[in-house]
């Protein structure tokens, strides 16, 4: 497949990695900060190819993982109520609420359906003049433009029956907040590409230099995650702390300028709270003024909602990097994909998922005794 | 597949309940539209119950019902599952597979020209099979409580001379083998489901594997075990295969043969072609001596020709599957959980 194939090359890998082994002195650890470049390092083995001081720990960059929990029981209640089709990304309908999930609701009679696109959301909104279709709009700068476009059109046709869920979040301000916390151990970023592609770099310089880290614009494929490594690493060993574009093919400095116009006249910075992390300083997007007719969540009052954590789930410390999803003593017992305690267990970009999923052998005798 | 609507049935252009009432309407439908389709002396009979000839060795059996949206897909249909999967699980045992049972739950509504032609698929896919379909069963269900067509069948067959096969039989060592691209079929309905449309039409491998079977048990006593991996794809076939031989098995991933077009969508939707189902491919695990030889037969078989050797089984991490990346590492296969692919099958 072109554009993919040359990026899984075996030996260029292999070349890769030896480079990284020659440059890297000491130990070093850095934050992959996407759910999808974590999918990509498990599935494919890559910390298998790092010299054992090169540490990989994952970071925040799971949409899903992040949802709050009181959002969720919110989509859950809106998704429960007769009339309403509920159209959603097909990984949201397994992230566990506080009582159930998204497939629980559909099968107790809930119109809930998986769309490619929101804006599949708004054409059935026309085609069902008569229900109301609400989209849940999660997704971090990546999803943005689409979420954003389908409330755009919304208004532009003037499809009443249509809102958005919206649970926006942003990467920056994420990572800062990983850099800020206590016992914070990561030393450079391979920042997400595709969040890169569409807000460009700007947001990246002041962080480098405030936190004097590394930050390294990577793809998902195995080469490019290798070459964001390598990046990283020769920054770590020279004392740098630059912003750097590993990811050329697909990100452009001032990334991609139609999309953030679209996003600036849809989405306003607000407040938002990240699930296991808290509230975080203007770290997402809702719906302006001229938008917010739109907002499910004004739309319907789903009144007081009492959130209810797992207290094993230890996904807060995941998603910092603090913990190892297979260090917490819950990972492989009471919490496997199919009885999942949190949001990290359950998307494809969940880093205790990809754990569970891919997991090196260390824990396969566990993985295999629990079935 | 044409289908023309027999005059006695043309007062009725849908199913309705009375079709399923065991009356009039059931009798005609049987007596036109089933029994011209499936025609055999056996079922000519028309009793509850067929009486089959003696067999001469030991019986196989096996059961499967049948739910796919939408009832016709690229590369087949519903009437075509309902008879391969059978047949396949038949084949996979070894056996020659002889004898189908068919039951159709309908729903109120279905237009009789769709089952017309799902039958006449059927027909068609029992006679390239080598099985009759001997006897039958017709529900209706109100509308609103089915999808169209759902289809159960079962089939029975008589076990080969000299084949013994059982993951017990495994040993680290052993060759697997894969009897050609596999996703294909889950993909196919995936994207008429969805709405996907890719630059080339991806359809349905869904064919009967009895006589590539058959080809790869020439040489009965290396076989190990056969599997069809259907639903959970080829994962869940290897998954079964460990653990009822508590062997490891290793994947090469880049041994695994996989369309350009099936490897493009799955990497759209963000799927594993190794989790994506089949419904015309098999795996096989094979001595190591013989495996070339078994690799050779496949190859000359129609449904076999780009077969290839894609692992071994290995005493290294015994119940476990594991696959080599790209990159020459190794993680763990697991299988899909619940609903990746609703109901393709």
């Amino acid at each position: 497949m072109k554009y993919l194939d040359e990026f899984r090359d075996g030996p260029l890998a292999g070349r890769l990695a030896g480079e990284i082994r020659a440059t890297a002195t000491r130990p070093w650890t850095l934050m992959e900060v996407c759910g999808g470049q974590t999918h990509s390092i498990l599935r494919y083995g890559l910390h298998q190819l790092l010299p054992p001081g090169i540490e990989l720990v994952h970071g925040p960059g799971c949409p899903v993982c992040v949802t709050p929990l009181e959002l969720i029981d919110k989509a859950l209640a809106i998704a429960a109520r007769p009339g309403v089709i509920f159209c959603s990304f097909g990984d949201m309908l397994r992230v566990p609420g506080s009582g159930k999930d998204l497939f629980r609701v559909r099968a107790e009679g809930g119109d809930v359906r998986v769309v490619y696109s929101p804006l599949d959301a708004v054409k059935l909104a026309q085609r069902h003049p008569d229900r109301e279709v609400v989209f849940f709009g999660i997704g971090f700068e990546t999803t943005g433009p689409a979420n954003a476009m389908a409330v755009r059109v919304a208004k532009q046709q003037e499809v009443r029956n249509f809102s958005m869920l919206v649970s926006q979040v942003l990467v920056p301000p994420a990572m800062e907040a990983v850099l800020a916390a206590p016992g914070n151990r990561v030393q450079a970023f391979l920042a997400a590409g595709h969040v890169c592609a569409v807000m460009g770099c700007d947001a990246y310089p002041p962080i480098a230099q405030r936190y004097r880290v590394p930050i390294v614009v990577t793809g998902f494929e195995p080469l490019d995650l290798l070459s964001g490594i390598l990046r990283a690493v020769r920054q770590l060993e020279r004392g740098e702390a630059r912003v750097e574009n590993a990811y050329e093919r697909a990100v452009r400095w001032e990334g991609n300028p139609e999309a953030r116009r679209v996003l600036a006249e849809v989405f306003e910075a607000t407040d938002r709270s990240w699930r296991g992390i808290g509230v975080i300083s203007h770290s997402g997007w809702r719906l302006t003024a001229a938008y917010r007719e739109f907002d499910a969540e004004l739309r319907f009052d789903v009144g007081h909602l009492q959130v209810r954590e797992s207290p094993l789930c230890r996904s807060g410390e995941v998603l910092r990097g603090t913990l190892r999803p297979d260090h917490c003593p819950a990972f492989g017992r009471e919490c496997t994909p199919r009885t999942p305690l949190g949001a990290t267990m359950v998307s494809s970009e969940g880093a205790c998922a990809a754990y569970y999923h891919y997991g090196h052998f260390v824990s396969a005798g566990s993985v295999a005794a629990s079935h | 597949m044409e289908w023309t609507c027999p005059l006695p049935l043309r007062d009725y252009p849908t199913i309705v309940m009375g079709h399923g009432a065991g009356g009039q309407l059931s009798a005609e439908l049987t007596e036109h539209l089933f029994l011209p389709a499936f025609r055999n002396p056996a079922l000519e009979a028309l009793t509850d119950a067929a009486v089959l000839p003696s067999l001469g060795g030991p019986l196989v059996f096996s059961t499967d019902a049948f739910v796919v949206r939408p009832l016709f897909f690229p590369g087949g249909s519903v009437g075509e599952l309902a008879v391969n999967g059978t047949v396949n699980d038949l084949a996979m045992a070894g056996a020659i597979p002889l004898h189908l049972s068919a039951a159709f739950i309908l729903e109120e509504g279905l237009p009789l020209e769709t089952l017309g032609r799902i039958v006449a698929r059927m027909a068609e896919a029992a006679r390239r099979a080598g099985v009759h379909i001997v006897t039958g069963d017709t529900k209706v269900v109100e509308r609103g409580h089915g999808d169209g067509c759902f289809i159960a069948t079962t089939g029975v067959g008589v076990l080969r001379k000299g084949v013994e096969l059982s993951p017990a039989a495994v040993r680290p060592g052993d060759v697997i083998l894969c009897s050609g691209y596999v996703g294909d079929h889950g993909m196919a309905v995936m994207s008429v489901r969805e709405g996907l449309e890719f630059e080339t039409l991806i359809e349905s491998d869904c064919q009967p594997l009895h006589t590539l079977a058959a080809a790869i048990l020439e040489d009965p006593g290396p076989v190990r075990v056969l599997r069809d991996p259907t639903r959970g794809g080829l994962a869940s076939a290897l998954h079964e295969i460990a653990r009822q031989s508590n062997v490891g098995l290793r994947v090469d991933e880049t041994a695994l043969p996989v369309r350009p077009e099936v490897r493009a969508a799955c990497e759209l939707l963000g799927l594993d072609p190794l989790h994506v189902a089949n419904e015309g491919k098999l795996i096989a695990v094979v001595a190591p001596e013989a495996a070339e030889a078994a690799l050779a037969r496949m190859r000359r078989h129609p449904a076999g020709a780009d077969a290839a050797i894609i692992g071994l089984a290995t005493d290294a991490h015994p119940g476990v599957v594991a696959v080599r990346t790209a990159v020459s590492a190794t993680r763990v296969l697991n299988m899909i959980f619940g609903e990746q692919l609703p109901r393709i099958c």
